[in-house]
């Protein structure tokens, strides 16, 4: 879908060009070199910066800590291409992340429950809830036409408001003067198996899940389709609005889901803006757009913009430039992206005719 | 009673006064646009780099109009690569768009450290904020203006024509020898350069700072104005008065005794409310009952033409 140029016959030579002139290398290219302009202007110098970046994300010990960010950057990455798969832009992962981190505190802070217990019900709490807000906006656009693209971002703001109320008075730790809530039972703790945690375990068994549906079950090609040419899907008799609510309740479940790993790994304990500030939400969602929504696609893309992301904290140690330049350098991809995409395909369609 | 008369009260008009310039100017530039067919989400991102150069005009010049200038030319700055990337290469706007805005908070976040050294906020009591007349800058007048203005341009003057029928009837306005293309570039940057001068109100104006992402959401809800008006301007003037009477109004909840976070959601809640309203009466209005499909899933009632929640994937 990314790549409408395929060369009749694939040389390696041609796979190489086909490689070098494919949009996603071209926008990566083009935002490195933007990059490079605005390291100048800040008066570092871009190639050291780069390299400090590169070893600030995968150095000896650094590639821990991009695992670890990358497993909600990747999960929000989902939460966003499994309804774009479809066409349609989820803006509300913000909400939904929040509510299912909110969800599992909730849980795990008023019911006393036994080990695996406890752990299930609190993850399924949380991605029930991400689930139902993601709906919403849904079912607003199908029933009465609202533009699920403005309505599921906005329900985001009352969601995002209820959460630090409740973490700020009911669930607040008193013995702290930080907005955070106790910390959790030993019970509702994620644990860590050699090394990996429980979360990057998860994680994975919902990218087999939604690879496995999008790529071998017929409601997967009906998406896949709905992506390509909405009119056309509606046409073939298609009912295009449910899928539209299916995709939303998945995308909302998943990034629900994050939120109640998150909170319920270290430091165990629900701290307000500890899901907003990362800005796992967006880096995920400029993810979803560099895969163009291809869910494997969205796991790559997302372990590559956690690592710019962890990557510019070590940048920022070595040379001091800030490390806001890593989400200068995502945005900058995406509308490069969009750009070469469109251009591309414009083209293609030129060669044919 | 005390309530009340602390919630309401002269200087709640003020307020809101205060609270609607930005959000109208972003609303207008955003109706502009969508009255040439270009459904620009982007109004967030060029307010707040507007925001920023805005602030960083006037602390090296000293002039807060020398600010406002500075702001106008980075909104348009940033509308300007999405006219590049949506109208000339026909990249997603809605995806562009959503990008810009957030390239705008991790720009203006970059160059508040590199530029200024701070982190978060910056304000300073030598930086210059906008004068005041009458309790409000000239801005907020130069906004109230435009809504005729725009109204009549657009209804009367052939520029103003054209740009409808480049939104309407594309094609049509290209056979009869408009260049479509430059009505969209126009229209673009001229969102840039209003969402410029909201965001040097928002900075200059109700407050004399920046902080990281000030704009928080009015991009957003000036987006939903423009839907709710079906981009008519004194349509998108009321839907703008509508959210900036909510955001005076939350500060006030505050004020007796309400958690914070009521005021912070107010504005969100009553947009979101309003949307739905807007909805349902216009579902009422084509003489269906809620809950029947629409007739097409991709043109909501409520939306402009240029409007669909769906991007194109190819």
């Amino acid at each position: 879908m990314t790549t409408p140029t395929a060369p009749p016959v694939a040389t390696p030579a041609a796979r190489v060009r086909g490689v070098l002139r494919s949009p996603v290398f071209l926008s990566v290219v083009g935002a490195l070199l933007i990059g490079s302009v605005m390291l100048l202007g800040a008066g570092g110098n871009p190639i050291e910066a780069y390299a400090a970046m590169v070893e600030g994300a995968f150095g000896s010990t650094q590639w821990r800590n991009t695992l670890i960010v990358a497993v909600p950057v990747v999960g929000m990455a989902l939460a966003v291409a499994v309804p774009l798969r479809a066409g349609v832009v989820n803006l509300g992962g913000e909400g939904q992340i929040v509510l299912g981190g909110i969800t599992a505190a909730v849980v795990a802070a008023t019911v006393p429950l036994p080990m695996p217990v406890s752990l299930v019900a609190a993850l399924a709490a949380g991605a029930l809830a991400g689930a139902l807000l993601g709906t919403v906006p849904a079912v607003l656009e199908n029933r009465l036409g609202v533009p699920l693209l403005v309505s599921s971002l906005l329900i985001s703001y009352p969601v995002v408001a209820f959460a630090s109320y409740l973490v700020r008075f009911p669930l607040r730790d008193p013995g702290t003067g930080l907005p955070q809530s106790r910390v959790f039972d030993e019970a509702y703790r994620m644990p860590v198996f050699a090394g990996v945690g429980l979360s990057a375990l998860i994680l994975l068994v919902v990218i087999v899940l939604v690879v496995q549906v999008d790529s071998r079950t017929p409601f997967g090609y009906e998406v896949r389709l709905t992506g390509h040419n909405r009119r056309f899907t509606e046409y073939a008799g298609v009912d295009v609005p449910r899928m539209v609510t299916r995709l939303m309740f998945t995308g909302g479940g998943i990034a629900g889901l994050v939120g109640a790993m998150v909170v319920l790994s270290v430091p165990y304990r629900y701290i307000d803006g500890a899901l907003v500030v990362p800005g796992y939400t967006w880096t995920g969602l400029l993810a979803a757009l560099l895969a163009r929504a291809h869910p494997l696609g969205a796991v790559a893309a997302g372990v590559f913009f956690a690592a710019l992301q962890v990557g510019g904290f070590g940048m920022e140690r070595e040379t001091e430039v800030p490390r806001e330049l890593s989400s200068i350098l995502q945005a900058t991809v995406i509308v490069i992206l969009a750009a070469a995409v469109a251009a591309t395909a414009r083209r293609t369609r030129k060669d044919r005719a | 009673m005390s309530v009340l008369a602390e919630l309401v009260d002269a200087s709640l008009i003020p307020s809101i006064l205060r609270a609607l310039t930005p959000i109208l100017l972003a609303a207008l530039g955003g109706a502009i646009c969508a009255k040439a067919g270009v459904f620009n989400v982007g109004l967030e991102g060029f307010m707040l780099v507007g925001a920023f150069a805005a602030v960083a005009g006037s602390w090296f010049t000293g002039s807060a109009w020398v600010g406002v200038l500075a702001g106008m030319l980075a909104g348009a700055a940033m509308a300007a690569l999405l006219a590049i990337a949506s109208v000339r290469y026909g990249g997603d706007e809605i995806i562009v768009g959503i990008a810009l805005n957030l390239l705008a908070v991790g720009l203006t976040a970059f160059l508040l450290r590199t530029v200024f050294g701070h982190q978060g906020t910056f304000t300073d009591p030598d930086l210059q904020g906008l004068p005041t007349i009458l309790g409000q800058t000239p801005l907020t007048y130069l906004a109230w203006l435009l809504v005729p203005v725009l109204a009549v341009f657009l209804r009367r003057h052939v520029w103003g024509f054209r740009l409808q029928g480049v939104g309407e009837a594309p094609e049509a306005a290209r056979s009869l020898g408009v260049d479509t293309t430059k009505y969209r570039y126009g229209a673009v940057l001229a969102s840039g350069v209003l969402c410029g001068l909201g965001g040097a109100q928002l900075s200059l104006g109700n407050v004399v700072l920046f902080s990281h992402n000030m704009t928080a959401g009015r991009g957003w809800v000036a987006v939903v104005a423009v839907l709710l008006a079906q981009a008519a301007p004194f349509g998108v003037l009321l839907a703008a008065l509508l959210f900036a009477a909510a955001e005076a109004f939350g500060f006030r909840l505050q004020g007796v005794g309400l958690p914070s976070q009521v005021a912070a959601a107010t504005p969100y809640v009553l947009t979101l409310i309003a949307l739905i309203v807007a909805s349902l009466r216009a579902r009422r209005a084509l003489g269906r009952a809620p809950g029947e499909p629409p007739p097409s899933a991709d043109r909501p009632p409520v939306a402009n033409p240029a409007a669909s929640s769906h991007v194109s994937l190819e």
